[in-house]
């Protein structure tokens, strides 16, 4: 994945986040070493496929829910940078849900490394796949 | 707007990080989120897949709202300080909702050789049902 500049300010815009360190090239290298993308734009790797594939859990989208996500930031991450994702199910598990049927939860663990192999993030997500449609 | 300049010091437990509030989402803010993050599930986009899945209508990613509610975090202590962010997704957010971002600092610590604070996040709507609720972790710089 390559994290680009003109993506990092699309999704900046998108998550309707004005902060210069996304948008301002001079101001990101003297704030921060250079632009960086905003927390959760790691997640656009989940809906990413460079060719070499990608882990896709077997949900129907009509009863899919995200539950949790999480992410480590172990290092700076800048525009120019070259990650790779390696996403895994980490685990599997189903709870009978409070309006009947069965809930099953997929985790997928993914460790994202940069140009020079150091491991620069973990993101963590909670899929729910609902025994039926789901309604608040 | 200046660089964020906040020293572990002068942060307290039980501090409030200052609200954010984006008022009356819209349908475009989703298709403008799935360009952005490539997350075409057409739940989020699509009315006659929306309803054929049981909704009224079509709802926000949580990584929307997920995103919305990191500038809180962001604001206040900058995003390279930024070490840990999570959230666990409550209720949905629908085409018209307000989505009001609030942050509190709930500890003080040292860990990994930084001097760190963890905080509590929430993101509600405007009747105050809970979207979000979710944790950060930042590193601070001590005062010189």
């Amino acid at each position: 994945m390559h994290v680009e500049r003109g993506k990092i300010r699309e999704f900046a815009r998108a998550i309707k986040d004005d902060d210069p360190l996304y948008f301002d090239e001079e101001y990101a290298k003297r704030e921060a070493g250079g632009i960086m993308p905003p927390i959760t734009f790691l997640q656009t790797m989940t809906h990413w496929d460079d060719g070499g594939g990608r882990v896709r859990p077997p949900m129907d989208l009509k009863r899919a829910l995200h539950g949790e996500q999480e992410f480590e930031l172990l290092r700076p991450i800048h525009a120019g940078d070259v990650l790779t994702a390696r996403m895994r199910v980490a685990d599997i598990y189903e709870k009978p849900g409070k309006r009947g049927g069965t809930m099953t939860f997929v985790v997928l663990d993914t460790e994202f490394t940069n140009q020079r192999g150091e491991r620069v993030a973990r993101a963590r997500q909670v899929g729910i796949e609902t025994g039926q449609v789901v309604k608040d | 707007m200046p660089a964020v300049k906040r020293y572990w010091d002068d942060v307290k437990e039980g501090e409030a990080l200052p609200e954010m509030r984006v008022e009356g989402l819209t349908r475009t803010d989703f298709v403008r989120y799935a360009g952005a993050s490539g997350d075409f599930n057409p739940i989020h986009h699509d009315q006659t897949f929306a309803e054929a899945s049981g909704n009224p209508t079509v709802f926000a990613m949580g990584m929307l709202n997920a995103g919305i509610l990191s500038r809180v975090v962001t604001r206040f202590v900058g995003r390279p300080a930024v070490r840990r962010y999570r959230v666990r997704f409550a209720t949905r957010a629908w085409p018209g909702d307000d989505v009001i971002s609030t942050g509190k600092v709930t500890r003080k610590f040292e860990e990994d050789g930084e001097a760190r604070i963890e905080g509590e996040l929430h993101a509600v709507n405007q009747k105050g049902e809970t979207l979000i609720s979710g944790s950060f972790v930042a590193a601070l710089p001590r005062r010189p």
